[in-house]
């Protein structure tokens, strides 16, 4: 939960989980090797959160043949804000409902929004807290595409 | 001499001029910022503010000066860690987490020291605090101090080793 044990994730394999998504899909993080992954920790309620979400959306769309995939992890206590959100900003990624363990499990979530950059090899490459450039993260993706 | 004199007139006529432009836009700045937001942290006075440094031995040192500190922002966060001793009262921007934090207090005594706490996410975004010191101020608690995470709960206490628990 310290500092170090978030900073350890960057260059170690990217701890994996199966969740299902809103739409009841399996999510299994390491079906996803091979793609560069944004995996982000939100909430419905983080207004930095509310500004990076229509920009992660856009990049699905735009990247995804390049090999990006999106996963948003919610911290939101319920669901129906989550359900909500999610129908109304049209993502075309999966949208997973967090909790404490999922949170612990990637060094502790414990101030919002969150992203991690996962390359292709499934090794964390880039941890991104707070109110994030979103141009440089942009960049640090299109740099993880260009990579095979 | 006579234009030298003429000089500083229209000297003196363009710095009033600036100066009165300066003033106008401060003017036109504090009337059209419009009122803060009760639900903004911004709401919280100065005065009701604690910094991490001034509540660690606060809740040290035991005894009846001891705050009842009250997390008021995501249980999934609180349950990932929170402040040790802390409880549960939130979300701070939902009806339902206002409820939960009159219920926290309805026994409490309307003068015991109460710190409030959120950290979801940095200060300026907070929707918790905000709600929730009023609805303590409401109630008739006279003192209600909101702790200042300028960042969030991770990096402002956890990050420095401070002490926590984990769980519900």
């Amino acid at each position: 939960m310290s500092a170090g044990a978030r900073k350890a994730l960057v260059h170690r394999r990217a701890p994996e989980f199966v969740r299902s998504d809103l739409a009841g899909a399996t999510i299994d993080l390491r079906r996803y090797r091979g793609k560069v992954v944004l995996l982000n920790f939100w909430a419905t309620w983080c207004a930095p959160c509310q500004v990076e979400m229509p920009r992660f959306a856009e990049w699905q769309r735009r990247y995804a043949g390049d090999g990006l995939q999106v996963i948003a992890i919610s911290m939101d206590d319920d669901v129906a804000p989550v359900r909500q959100f999610a129908r109304d900003g049209q993502f075309d990624f999966p949208v997973v409902m967090g909790d404490e363990n999922l949170g612990t499990l990637y060094g502790g979530i414990l101030g919002l929004p969150i992203t991690y950059l996962i390359a292709r090899d499934g090794k964390v490459t880039a941890r991104f807290a707070g109110e994030t450039d979103l141009h440089g993260l942009e960049q640090r993706i299109l740099e993880l595409l260009a990579e095979h | 001499m006579q234009r030298l004199s003429m000089v500083r007139l229209i000297y003196c006529f363009f710095a009033m001029a600036f100066a009165g432009l300066c003033v106008a836009s401060t003017g036109y700045a504090q009337f059209s910022g419009g009122a803060i937001s009760p639900s903004s942290a911004f709401s919280i006075p100065d005065a009701q503010l604690i910094q991490v440094d001034a509540l660690r031995p606060l809740l040290r040192s035991g005894g009846a000066g001891m705050p009842l500190v009250l997390q008021v922002g995501s249980h999934v966060m609180f349950a990932q860690a929170h402040i040790a001793g802390a409880l549960y009262a939130g979300p701070g921007s939902q009806a339902g987490g206002l409820q939960l934090l009159e219920s926290k207090v309805s026994m409490v005594p309307k003068g015991k020291p109460i710190v409030l706490y959120c950290g979801c996410c940095p200060w300026n975004h907070c929707p918790n605090v905000g709600p929730a010191y009023k609805k303590l101020r409401d109630l008739g608690f006279t003192n209600v101090k909101v702790l200042y995470l300028a960042n969030n709960f991770g990096d402002d206490w956890v990050s420095k080793g401070y002490s926590v628990e984990q769980g519900n």
